[in-house]
């Protein structure tokens, strides 16, 4: 079933083209030469029908001739697991905790894949089942050694050719975003990067949740007719699993038949330095636009070493160039779960809350009472951080015993 | 060599809100811009075409109006431009979006590389690019800081990843996005600007492309569906401090005295 827009032009003048223009966010409406029509920015949503003055747009569900896929035979919700220079990637865990959610509800098995050398593999493959996946599926080969993508994308393509799962889970690091869309477009399927809530109906329907327009719009996806549905979630959206019995089996894959060119060679693997991560910190004092420069951040510093914590900004700042790009709190930056962050001058975009509300206790100072952040706090002062931080500051120190 | 650059038009605020009660969207303003981090595409394209020679294309898709973005990068210093538009091609997801475009770069002729920007700023989704090189059949890197080197057959690039710089060579044709770092693009040149006033910016619409098959474009080429928008939930349990600010800073010490951050 599909949403069909007609425009009905024997309604269309210049006030009502102009009406229904207005209501649609994307430029997908134009006027010309007494016509209204749909352009490429149209993103079907019905907006037009639902808002516009009546009658110039209407919508209809129409059947869609697009033979169904038979979802019976797409079983199985499988984790992509990712192994990086510290070992298995934490995500890959917190994933298989959701897909044995997701499972529950349709009684599907759940599936781990893993790549890499023979060496490693054991090991890695012990620590996935004691998270109670039913099975793991194995390529092992010299080539799989590091990462390489025409390489992987093929043992992944192989799987899905061979287990047909279906759903498949990508930890959203920057190797599994850069990865997993080369795999949705093998199968011309949908990859939804970044979700922030994953649900399943009982037909293996997965329900994806994400953060629209950068802004406060969350919008919820599905994929109904093509298998696998994927998605990619950052670190820490999802709690880590607890450890069971394992109960589940190795099956290792033929690698002698898969391609292993590659018109990529990695000439060098440089460890980053390893600085304080934001994402690891107990408590996290939060900047946003409020701050007016770069040596106005000063005082949150001090705070933040009162507290035994460190200082993290939003992304405004990190355009501005107050801070390295590795302190941004975010959808685009790191998720955080600390155990206290406050939020200093933030107005609280979903791209930015989506990366934080899962901290056990959110304080947010800010100018504005209507300020969306304050609805994802626990505790709120309306007022200037200029005047709030250093009062803060003086309380702390007193408290504390050092004044 | 040849070189494409992919870009997009995008809002220039991305301060969408939804309207709780009646569930509209309501976008601040209606200007546009070229999405920022296209600008670091185009002048890396820029740099590599003065040290090494080449023709740079831009194209996009997009609504006519998305012309605006293409101009700006033939004054900016790019040779050729093209639009991808149809009333066919709208309602895409990623996957119809990078498979039209990858259809209109195949009317662009051979090209060596393709630059496209990490992401874009209005779907954040940084899928577009890797899915396009799927569809060219050509490899692809992703969150490119520099282009080491070009030679003949092959470029040589630095990437950032989470925990790692990596370095790869890669041969001919390819893609790579680039992550902001360590070029500043330049402005668009008024005098260029003055000069190229009359270049035709040809239009690709569903007629053009070569594969005429319709299920592969616009909405009925999406797998994916929004279902539904709505506001994001809201904690019912906050707590709003009363009094002056300084009345409000010495309940929040306290909170935080007894919940033993202090």
């Amino acid at each position: 079933m599909a949403k069909k827009l007609t425009i009905h032009q024997e309604k269309v003048n210049q006030e009502t083209a102009e009406a229904v223009i207005k209501v649609c966010p994307f430029g997908g409406l134009e006027y010309t030469n007494q016509q209204l029509n749909f352009t490429a920015g149209c993103k079907n949503c019905g907006l037009c029908a639902k808002k516009g003055p009546s009658g110039v747009v209407t919508e209809e569900i129409v059947q869609d001739s697009t033979p169904r896929i038979d979802k019976s035979k797409w079983v199985g919700v499988s984790v992509f697991v990712e192994v990086d220079v510290d070992g298995i990637h934490p995500v890959s865990f917190e994933l298989i905790g959701k897909a044995k959610e997701l499972a529950a509800v349709c009684q599907h098995p759940v599936y781990a894949i893993l790549i890499g050398s023979k060496e490693k593999n054991d090991a890695y493959a012990e620590e996935i089942l004691a998270y109670g996946v039913d099975k793991v599926y194995i390529y092992e080969d010299d080539a799989y050694s590091t990462f390489n993508m025409e390489r992987y994308a093929r043992c992944v393509e192989d799987f899905v050719s061979k287990v047909q799962p279906s759903v498949l889970l990508y930890g959203g690091t920057s190797l599994g975003r850069s990865f997993a869309p080369r795999v949705a477009a093998h199968f011309r399927t949908g990859l939804t990067a970044d979700c922030t809530i994953l649900g399943m109906k009982e037909n293996s329907d997965l329900i994806q949740v994400r953060p629209a327009f950068g802004g406060n719009v969350m919008a919820q996806i599905v994929c109904p007719n093509h298998r696998p549905q994927m998605s990619t979630v950052r670190y820490k959206i999802f709690k880590m699993p607890e450890k069971v019995t394992p109960f589940g089996e190795k099956v290792y894959m033929d690698t002698s038949s898969l391609d292993k060119s590659s018109a990529i060679e990695t000439l060098e693997i440089k460890e980053k330095e390893k600085v304080t991560d934001i994402s690891e910190a107990d408590v996290i004092v939060a900047c946003g636009r409020a701050f007016k420069s770069k040596e106005d951040l000063a005082m949150a510093e001090e705070l933040a070493n009162l507290l035994g914590g460190v200082v993290a900004v939003t992304r405004p700042l990190i355009e501005a160039g107050f801070k390295d790009a590795k302190f941004q709190v975010g959808l685009s930056g790191r998720t955080v779960a600390p155990k206290l962050i406050i939020n200093l001058g933030i107005s609280g975009a979903v791209q930015y809350t989506a990366g934080m509300t899962g901290s056990q206790l959110i304080v947010s100072v800010n100018q504005d009472p209507s300020a969306s952040i304050f609805d994802v706090s626990h505790y709120g002062i309306v007022g200037d951080v200029y005047q709030v931080v250093p009062q803060l500051i003086e309380n702390i120190k007193k408290t504390k015993g050092i004044l | 060599m040849n070189i494409v650059v992919c870009i997009k038009q995008v809002p220039a605020s991305s301060d969408v809100k939804i309207d709780p009660v009646t569930g509209v969207l309501i976008r601040d303003g209606n200007n546009t811009k070229m999405n920022p981090y296209d600008l670091y595409g185009i002048e890396t394209a820029l740099r590599i075409k003065e040290q090494n020679g080449a023709t740079i294309k831009t194209i996009t898709m997009g609504p006519p109006p998305a012309k605006a973005v293409l101009q700006e990068s033939l004054w900016m210093g790019c040779d050729e431009a093209m639009l991808i538009s149809d009333r066919k091609f709208g309602g895409a997801d990623v996957v119809a979006t990078a498979y039209t475009i990858s259809q209109g770069i195949r009317k662009l002729g051979d090209f060596d590389l393709i630059v496209c920007g990490k992401q874009t700023t209005d779907g954040d989704t940084a899928q577009v690019g890797a899915e396009m090189a799927e569809y060219l059949g050509i490899p692809h890197i992703a969150y490119v800081e520099k282009v080491l080197e070009v030679k003949e057959k092959s470029i040589v690039v630095r990437a950032s990843m989470d925990k790692t710089i990596e370095t790869f060579e890669v041969m001919f044709p390819c893609l790579i996005t680039i992550d902001k770092g360590h070029v500043t693009p330049r402005l668009p040149s008024y005098k260029r600007g003055k000069t190229m006033e009359n270049t035709n910016i040809p239009m690709i619409t569903f007629q053009d492309v070569i594969d005429q098959d319709e299920t592969h474009y616009g909405l009925k080429g999406s797998p994916t569906q929004v279902e539904r928008m709505f506001p994001p939930e809201r904690n019912t349990d906050k707590i709003v401090l009363e009094g002056t600010v300084p009345e409000q800073v010495d309940r929040l010490t306290e909170i935080l005295k007894d919940k033993k951050y202090i």
